[in-house]
């Protein structure tokens, strides 16, 4: 049996003295009892939501995106922030399902189908930005290259808004069919356990006929493996490319060669805060404790404490390059538009300094790592914080411009752009809700593949045997010396 | 395909599989296949399969994304409708390089779920004979074609399998529905292999 190896000192990722079987029974169980009365509370909030976030695109489409207040000199307000936004959500998904499992972490099995799952509604979500901005939306496929009838006339392809359509375009199709070849194997559990006629049906439409044969898993494996090896590069380059949107330009603020690595990590950063938000939440309402444990919880603000630290470099390094490099656009902007805390949008750098920077320092403590409410409401603070840091990248660069006199102030969302935001909201937790109750929360048959390794009850037998061996070990060596 | 009968025995610990499959080649016993709710490592080596060739297809697939970006964006940019873009180049090879690289993961990506989907015959509406309920759950699953089913039967028993049943089963796959009883195609001449 080649059972991966796992450090004695990481506890065990699978709580309760669990068989086969029980793994199972605790995931599919959702699936197979009603929802509760808490599902169909916050599903109707989201379904709501996205409602009137439907109703404020339909006035984008009706009336234009005059509507959102946005000028001459704030061309980007809300509109690309959340876009950013949405994107850099994604990211955490991707970096946990193929990244961590390029370096052999075996935590990531626990959380790995659910942050995927938000991978995939956060990239669907930020996607509705870009495509509303166009105003007249009805010309969106003509950013794909394909042979026309209007000269030919071809998309730029020199141009960093079409490599964005490129990349978040192959981020969502690549980190979909990772997820659903992962669901395959899961499906046909649910389809093999299924005593309702529409649930084998479905079930079975949705499982493509995944009978559990060795062939089979070993191509699974490799597929998984190397479709890992692809989405790695893959989700650097997507918030890569989204930075070259703004690095690429000459607004000051914006033309910066650090934006591809800061913009990187802050993404990392955001995407496990909102994992953290989500699976807090659904390991309660679904009774997953046992295999989403403090454990993980404590791994992923690890990786929040030490990505909030990079973005607080990233924001300092930026600060001294703009004083060292002597353009005195930059260090306007910086000093004057986000320094000056006087400045009309001074606030919001300093509250993103305050939510980014500052406040994950308090990971550094193991007992407030483990803290389940403390991790709660600071999940929710750095999504505060990285909403504003992509405000503060995009208002305070362009609101004060080259030419004084077309300097704006009076930028202030409307209702319908809010609305439009919230209808985000809705979309994502809609999807969220629908996936918690009609899917495998989390990777079945990885768990069952760790169980043996990193369960309650077979952990301590593997510490033991590893102690025998070490002293084995000492006791051989030993008697060599003799 | 070729409708057959098979012993299938089930195991409940994949420590005991792994003794179980050495020995039932060695005993030369044909093994149809082996059906895990999870990927056992070493399992398929045990078996004697052999590795997949997965992955030198993605490579193909992946560097047919690059030529494909590269050229057609050469060809578009230099000559269907060269743009003067603030006089720099037509040929802009360090522009090209995002796009570039996201078509080379996206043809090696796709290709590869679709090969192994064909290879291994996963479609909506596929459905396949299963030996064992449970074997999506928590058996193992061994099938060994049917020689001498009495010895076969008690050769199981004897090295491990918790229940040896026999069943008549096709080996392919057809068209059908998981809610609905549905037998798989019958052949005129079908033939059930005895002994």
């Amino acid at each position: 049996m080649a059972l991966k190896y796992e450090s004695h000192v990481r506890g065990p990722l699978v709580e309760g003295a669990k068989d086969y079987h029980q793994v199972t029974e605790d995931i599919v169980r959702p699936i197979e009892t009603n929802p509760s009365r808490l599902w169909w509370m916050g599903f109707i909030i989201s379904v709501a939501l996205l409602l009137f976030g439907v109703y404020s695109i339909y006035r984008d489409v009706t009336y234009g995106i005059g509507q959102w207040n946005l000028n001459k000199t704030i061309g980007w307000g809300w509109d690309i922030t959340n876009f950013v936004w949405w994107v850099g959500i994604g990211h955490a998904g991707t970096l946990i399902s193929a990244i961590l499992l390029l370096f052999r972490q075996g935590w990531r099995t626990g959380v790995n189908r659910a942050a995927e799952a938000m991978t995939i509604f956060a990239v669907i979500c930020a996607g509705q930005f870009p495509i509303w901005h166009m105003g007249r939306v009805w010309m969106a496929p003509f950013v794909m290259p394909y042979p026309n009838t209007r000269g030919p006339l071809w998309v730029n392809f020199n141009s960093p808004l079409l490599w964005d359509v490129f990349a978040i375009s192959t981020y969502f199709t690549v980190s979909l069919l990772f997820w659903y070849s992962g669901l395959l194997p899961d499906f046909a559990t649910v389809r093999d356990r299924a005593k309702l006629k529409w649930r084998k049906f479905t079930y079975g439409l949705l499982s493509f006929g995944w009978t559990g044969s060795t062939k089979h898993w070993q191509r699974h494996e490799s597929l998984s493996l190397v479709l890992a090896g692809l989405s790695t590069p893959l989700v650097l380059s997507v918030h890569t490319i989204v930075s070259f949107d703004f690095a690429t330009s000459v607004i000051p603020g914006w033309h910066t060669t650090i934006f591809p690595p800061y913009f990187v990590a802050g993404a990392i950063f955001s995407g496990f805060a909102m994992v953290q938000t989500l699976l807090l939440i659904v390991r309660k309402v679904l009774k997953l404790e046992d295999y989403i444990t403090i454990e993980h919880i404590e791994v992923m603000n690890k990786v929040i404490v030490l990505t909030g630290s990079i973005v607080g470099i990233a924001y300092l390094t930026e600060l001294f390059i703009s004083w060292y490099g002597r353009n005195p656009y930059e260090i306007y902007a910086f000093n004057e538009n986000r320094l000056n805390i006087f400045s009309p949008y001074g606030w919001s750098y300093w509250l993103m300094m305050a939510c980014n920077v500052i406040s994950p320092q308090i990971f550094w403590f193991r007992k407030l790592r483990r803290n389940i409410v403390v991790t709660f409401f600071m999940s929710i603070i750095v999504n505060v914080g990285m909403w504003f840091e992509r405000f503060v990248i995009i208002v305070t660069s362009i609101y004060r411009d080259y030419l004084p006199s077309s300097w704006s102030t009076y930028y202030t969302p409307t209702i319908w752009e809010i609305g439009f935001y919230l209808g985000t909201f809705g979309l994502f937790f809609t999807c969220f809700f629908l996936f918690a109750k009609f899917f495998p929360v989390i990777a079945i048959a990885e768990i069952k593949h760790i169980l043996k390794r990193s369960g309650d009850n077979y952990k301590q037998h593997w510490v033991e045997a590893e102690k025998e061996s070490l002293e084995k070990f000492y006791h051989d060596t030993h008697q060599d010396h003799h | 395909m070729a409708v057959k009968k098979f012993v299938v025995g089930c195991f409940d610990e994949e420590g005991v599989l792994f003794d179980a499959v050495k020995k039932v080649r060695k005993a030369g016993y044909k093994l149809h296949d082996v059906y895990t709710p999870f990927p056992v490592h070493g399992l398929d080596g045990a078996m004697g399969l052999r590795d997949t060739s997965l992955h030198t297809a993605g490579f193909i697939y992946g560097i047919t994304g690059t030529t494909v970006a590269l050229s057609s964006i050469t060809w578009i940019l230099t000559s269907d409708w060269p743009l003067n873009i603030g006089g720099k180049p037509h040929f802009a090879l360090p522009a090209w390089i995002p796009i570039t690289f996201e078509l080379t993961v996206l043809f090696a990506a796709v290709g590869m779920v679709l090969t192994f989907c064909y290879l291994c015959q996963l479609a909506p509406f596929v459905k396949k004979h299963h030996f064992h309920e449970r074997a999506t759950d928590d058996l193992f699953v061994m099938v060994i074609e049917c020689g001498d089913e009495a010895e076969i039967t008690n050769f199981l028993k004897n090295i491990g399998a918790s229940d040896v049943n026999t069943q008549v089963a096709e080996t392919g796959w057809w068209f059908g529905r998981y809610d609905k009883e549905e037998k798989a195609i019958e052949y005129k001449n079908e033939t059930v292999l005895h002994n």
